[in-house]
């Protein structure tokens, strides 16, 4: 193996294993929520509060993302830059979008008197999705930098395995994402 | 708000120290620091330092590792001593020396420092000093990251001392249960300057377990096999699998703490739905194995030692290797005996007490295995054989009241007593810090160049020995007087000669830390009579030998092709040279970054805006850190290269 | 030859000289050691109380298993530092650099301390249920119920069924089974009587229990096992065991208390504070523990009793 192709090779490794870390996170995050889930002090619980259907349009956006950013990450690997461009900016927008919507959704929450100071219940929800929400935006800051970066350079050898990088972490995030869905909305929201 | 409190937050001159201990602290460390910068200017050494501390080498930064372990090493002491001095004469109605919150105070800065920053920071300096050596490369996976996590875990420790002399420390003992760390008990800097100090060195940490991971699975010399590994490559790698699982559920669990102080949340309050309980569970969740974590280099090291100093292969290789497995899997699924006495009834408690038991089972085995490396083999008593008898003897005392804790019924009697504080100070100081001591012992003349005065070096090991049986051994009957951990006074008089033999006992131990730091001079002094001529300095096994004292920079000029187990001592005895691995060719190094200075500076500042509720310095720093992260990753031009010709020069020389 | 034996016989000194040093010192840890602990009273080691006399027996049972793996690994550890040192002429002949596996050994020192484990996971997991701190003992003579609430920086008993309740002192007849309920309105404490038996952890908001018996009458010291604040080192109470008759004599006497304790009383000595004495009061409110259980819980804890209430 030569040296690029070692480095590359001990790189991707290296994330990936960074990913099962940031697994574990979220997996202690996840464990707290299902614990204080019905800690709601006398307050509002996840029926009263989680809206299935808003949810489900932000896991639309997030996964039609996680497409537009795999495909624009393999564009690049062949060459079709103008392709990556332009589907790197879309994923982008998509997850402008979800964050748009999730802000607009705790807004919603704190000034109706449901923040994350009024039950165990309201700390965790908010704790858990906001902690993937700053993951989705460092991802953000992340691609805008690679989608500079690609303005700047066109083509070249080294961004390759960074873009590559970057969607293996959207796509882990959209994962995170599909718990989130199912755990906190679906469960939450539904029971 | 007004425009006071935007800039300084909740910071005021009430949070000076006042009594005679802080304000001692407070002014002797900047003092000290004043008097080493004073001398770096007075030699012109300004240069050279910039140049060590952005070096991205892992053998530099392993040695800064033990610098800080070291620094850390006497403050914690420090704390030991107050500790005893206290409790030798509170007596009855007399007071100790110290108030009762300072004392609360010193003894949860003494296990934090302890752990976090001597512990872990000796066997990361180690692990950077000698796995890749070791292993043939030329450095660790990431050598940035390297540096990234070093100096998190220097801002972390910072950011604890610096709590002597503004705000004051945590008073909630190491590991900081709510509802008593809680805003309602405890709404001072305190608490959150221990969270946060904690959180920077666990990042940097949790690095530094993915760094060292990847590289012994992608970075070994060609032909070297996971089991022609040395047994120390092996623990590592048990050990950062430990770290990468559990210290993302510290950054959880502190987070979710620091949550609750800063922004009013309510995971662990005593109101609105707050679960302390679960705090509990996830913090010796990480806990455990934390502790797993800092023993199982140790006994890496300790198996590297006898094998070497007992001129024998490691007996039982392969269990070596499946009992250290054994011992990883099993301390994830023990957590629960932290906290026998919580009520949750027999079933739980005895599948818990049951699997602690177990560990004993690996453990056992690898004493076993490290007795039989030395039946029949011709041992030569170093001092870092000193410490492995030290450790056996120590070590094996405290697995017997450990297995007597793992009993939940045996321990209801026991928990948070003074018996619990020796049984962990047993295990602690017999197995990791005995080992650590004696890893540093074997691998300094390869850093250095020269050996460690052995006369100096075994007279610390017997001071340690003795110091430790003083010490703790009257702890142990204390508990079984009904003693409880943590109590600044006490009424019994009958306690007293005990805490009085314990602080003898405390004395003997700093006098086994003078002896090394005057080992360390007269070593110094007498180098060129304990020089360190051929590389290999105890005939030793494992390629880390092969080099050098010191090794250069790039480690080996050639990487070598690994043909056995002990690959060193293969050669040795087949007459295989260096030349045999191939032809010099140029070969690429990281150059030097100080990026990794100042993220762990932007981070320290994060810290500190959210301990003293400063927000425009947290947004600041946080961009800040953002903005160096970006500048790194989008660097392409991180190496430099040294042409076959440098290497073939200092190959002669 | 003259000179090698005049070496030998150095060597051995040198030894000697070393092996006595460390002779001397071990004996004067021993007897330093027996002077120390001679007369004092170790709570745990001659206990007071049923529940405690079991746990001494299991102490002692386990110290005796270890003992069957420590003195054979110390005994190797000095036999072959001796025999197989450099400095032993003897170890150059016996000297066997590539014995690294032996087969039946490993069987060996596997299989005694899996033995050994066994032996010890059978009586875990009896004793974690024989020993439970909620399981009520048996007994012929009547359960005397006390309800505890930990504060900063005392105890408060109650006695529901007597009308009695006391601060820092805790008076039981002896011989009959003793049944708490554990709660706190501080930060997590935990409740201990050493001379009698298992600790418990006392959380806000949540209901432990604890069973247990003295075996005769006398005076126990009580503490508290985990760090709660300031004035945690003063957070001690005494346990007055005493005849059937004389507590018989004491709640009646107790229950005609000047002072009476209610919830007015409660929040004022719940306030964080030291209080080292011992005081007595007519109970004035027989729910006053459920009432105070429930005003934490319904701030969201949780029933730890397992519907065992």
């Amino acid at each position: 193996m030569n040296e690029l192709a070692a480095r590359a090779d001990k790189t991707n490794f290296g994330f990936w294993i960074y990913l099962m870390t940031d697994m574990v996170l979220f997996a202690s995050l996840f464990a707290t929520f299902m614990i204080l889930k019905d800690a709601t002090a006398g307050g509002v619980s996840g029926h009263d509060i989680l809206d299935p259907s808003y949810a489900l349009a932000e896991t639309i956006i997030l996964l039609t993302s996680s497409v537009t950013c795999g495909i624009a990450s393999a564009a690049y690997r062949f060459k079709k830059i103008d392709l990556a461009k332009i589907l790197l900016f879309v994923t982008i927008l998509l997850g402008v979008s979800f964050l748009t919507l999730e802000l607009h959704e705790f807004i919603k929450l704190a000034t109706e008197g449901n923040s994350w100071q009024a039950s165990a219940f309201l700390s965790g929800f908010f704790t858990l999705v906001a902690t993937h929400g700053l993951h989705i935006s460092i991802g953000l800051i992340w691609a805008i930098t690679l989608f500079y970066a690609i303005l700047q350079r066109g083509a070249d050898e080294n961004l390759t395995r960074k873009v590559g990088l970057f969607a293996l972490f959207w796509h882990f995030l959209d994962i995170v994402w599909i718990f989130i869905f199912a755990v906190v909305y679906l469960i939450g929201g539904l029971s | 708000m007004d425009m006071l409190h935007a800039l300084i937050g909740r910071m005021s001159l009430d949070y000076l120290p006042h009594e005679p201990a802080t304000i001692g602290a407070a002014i002797g460390m900047p003092l000290g620091l004043l008097v080493v910068l004073g001398l770096v200017t007075y030699f012109k050494k300004w240069r050279y330092l910039w140049n060590f501390v952005t070096s991205l080498d892992a053998k530099k930064i392993g040695i800064m590792y033990i610098v800080v372990a070291i620094i850390m090493l006497v403050r914690g002491l420090s704390d030991a001593l107050m500790i005893r001095a206290q409790t030798a004469v509170s007596v009855g109605g007399h007071s100790g020396p110290f108030s009762t919150d300072t004392f609360q105070q010193v003894f949860t800065a003494h296990g934090t420092i302890m752990i976090f920053f001597v512990a872990m920071g000796l066997m990361f300096g180690l692990i950077n000093v000698a796995l890749p050596l070791m292993l043939g490369v030329r450095d660790v996976a990431f050598p940035w990251l390297n540096s990234v996590s070093f100096w998190l875990f220097a801002a972390g420790m910072i950011l604890c001392n610096f709590s002597l002399i503004f705000g004051g420390f945590s008073n909630g003992g190491w590991l900081g249960y709510p509802p008593l760390t809680e805003l309602q008990y405890n709404p001072g800097p305190g608490v959150d300057y221990w969270i946060w100090s904690l959180q920077i060195a666990g990042v940097g940490s949790l690095l530094s377990g993915i760094n060292f991971f990847v590289t012994i699975i992608k970075c070994r010399a060609p032909g070297m096999t996971l089991m022609k590994m040395p047994i120390f490559a092996w623990s590592v790698l048990v050990t950062t699998t430990l770290l990468m699982m559990a210290f993302p559920i510290l950054t959880a669990t502190l987070t979710m703490l620091a949550l609750d102080r800063t922004m009013g949340m309510h995971f662990f309050t005593s109101d609105l739905g707050g679960n302390p309980m679960m705090y509990i569970n996830l913090i010796w969740a990480w806990g455990h194995p934390e502790v797993y974590i800092l023993v199982m280099p140790a006994f890496g090291i300790f198996s590297d030692v006898v094998s070497t100093f007992s001129r024998k292969k490691i007996f039982g290789y392969p269990t070596m290797v499946a009992a250290l497995t054994a011992i990883m899997f099993f301390s994830f699924i023990v957590w629960q005996h932290h906290f026998f006495t919580m009520g949750a009834g027999g079933d739980v408690n005895a599948f818990f007490g049951i699997m602690t038991a177990v560990i004993a089972i690996p453990t056992g085995v690898k004493i076993f295995n490290w007795l039989f490396t030395m039946y029949r083999g011709r041992i030569h008593f170093g001092a870092a054989m000193w410490w492995f008898m030290a450790f056996v003897f120590t070590f094996t005392l405290g697995g017997v009241t450990g297995v007597l804790m793992s009993i939940p019924a045996l321990d209801f009697q026991v928990h948070n007593t003074l018996f619990l504080v020796a049984h962990f100070h047993n295990v602690i100081i017999g197995g990791v810090v005995f080992g650590f001591f004696s890893g540093v012992t074997y691998w300094w003349p390869k850093i250095f160049g020269f050996k460690l005065h052995e006369g100096l070096g075994k007279l610390s090991a017997v001071l340690w020995q003795l110091g430790f049986l003083l010490a703790f051994m009257p702890l142990y009957a204390l508990g079984l007087m009904g003693a409880v951990r943590r109590i600044d006074h006490y009424t019994d008089p009958s306690w007293t000669p005990f805490f009085i033999v314990s602080a003898v006992g405390v004395g003997l131990i700093c006098l086994g830390v003078a002896t090394m730091i005057l080992m360390l001079f007269v070593s110094l002094k007498k180098r060129n009579e304990l020089l360190d001529t051929t590389g290999d300095p105890w005939d030793g096994r494992t390629l880390e030998w092969a080099t050098t004292s010191p090794a250069p920079e790039y480690n080996f000029a050639v990487l070598p092709t690994v043909h056995d187990r002990d690959e060193w001592w293969y050669r040795k005895q087949h007459g295989i040279k260096a030349s045999d691995d191939g032809e010099i060719k140029d070969i690429t190094v990281p150059k030097n970054s100080a990026l990794g200075i100042y993220i762990a500076v932007t981070g320290g500042l994060f810290s500190f805006g959210v301990i003293w509720h400063i927000w425009w310095l947290v947004a600041v720093s946080f961009v800040a850190t953002v903005v160096l992260i970006i500048t790194r990753v989008m660097d392409d031009n991180t190496e430099r290269t040294i042409t076959a010709d440098e290497l073939r020069q200092e190959a002669n020389v | 030859m003259h000179s090698s034996h005049k070496r030998g016989i150095m060597r051995i000194m040198k030894r000697g000289v070393g092996v006595g040093i460390g002779v001397i010192i071990a004996v004067i840890l021993i007897v330093g050691s027996w002077l120390l602990v001679r007369n004092v009273h170790f709570d745990v080691l001659s206990p007071s109380g049923e529940i405690a006399d079991q746990q001494r027996n299991l102490l002692i049972f386990t110290l005796c298993l270890s003992a069957l793996v420590v003195i054979p690994v110390y005994t190797m550890l000095g036999m072959f530092a001796w025999r197989y040192s450099e400095k032993n002429p003897r170890s150059a002949k016996t000297y066997r650099p590539d014995w690294h596996k032996n087969t039946i050994l490993e069987i060996f020192w596997w299989g005694i301390p899996i033995a050994m484990i066994g032996i010890l996971s059978v009586v875990t997991w009896q004793t974690s249920h024989a020993l439970d701190p909620y399981k009520r003992l048996a007994s012929d003579q009547k359960t005397v119920n006390v309800q505890v609430i930990a504060l900063q920086w005392k105890w408060l008993f109650i006695y529901p069924d007597y009308g009695i309740a006391t601060v820092n002192q805790l008076p039981v007849p002896e011989k009959a089974p003793i049944h708490f309920n554990i709660t706190a309105d501080a930060p997590m404490s935990a409740f201990w009587i050493p001379a009698l038996g298992s600790q418990i952890y006392a959380m806000n908001g949540m209901d432990s229990q604890l069973n247990l018996k003295a075996n005769h009458p006398g005076n126990f010291g009580g503490y508290s096992t985990n760090i709660n604040g300031e004035g945690y080192a003063d957070m001690k109470f005494t346990v007055h065991a005493m005849t059937k008759e004389d507590f018989a004599s004491w709640t009646k006497k107790a229950a005609k208390s000047p002072k009476t304790f209610g919830m007015a009383e409660f929040h004022k000595l719940a306030k964080p504070g030291l209080e080292h004495s011992e005081q007595t009061y007519k109970l004035g409110d027989k729910k006053l523990y459920s009432e105070v259980l429930d005003t934490m819980m319904g701030m969201g804890g949780m029933d730890m009793s397992g519907g065992k209430m």
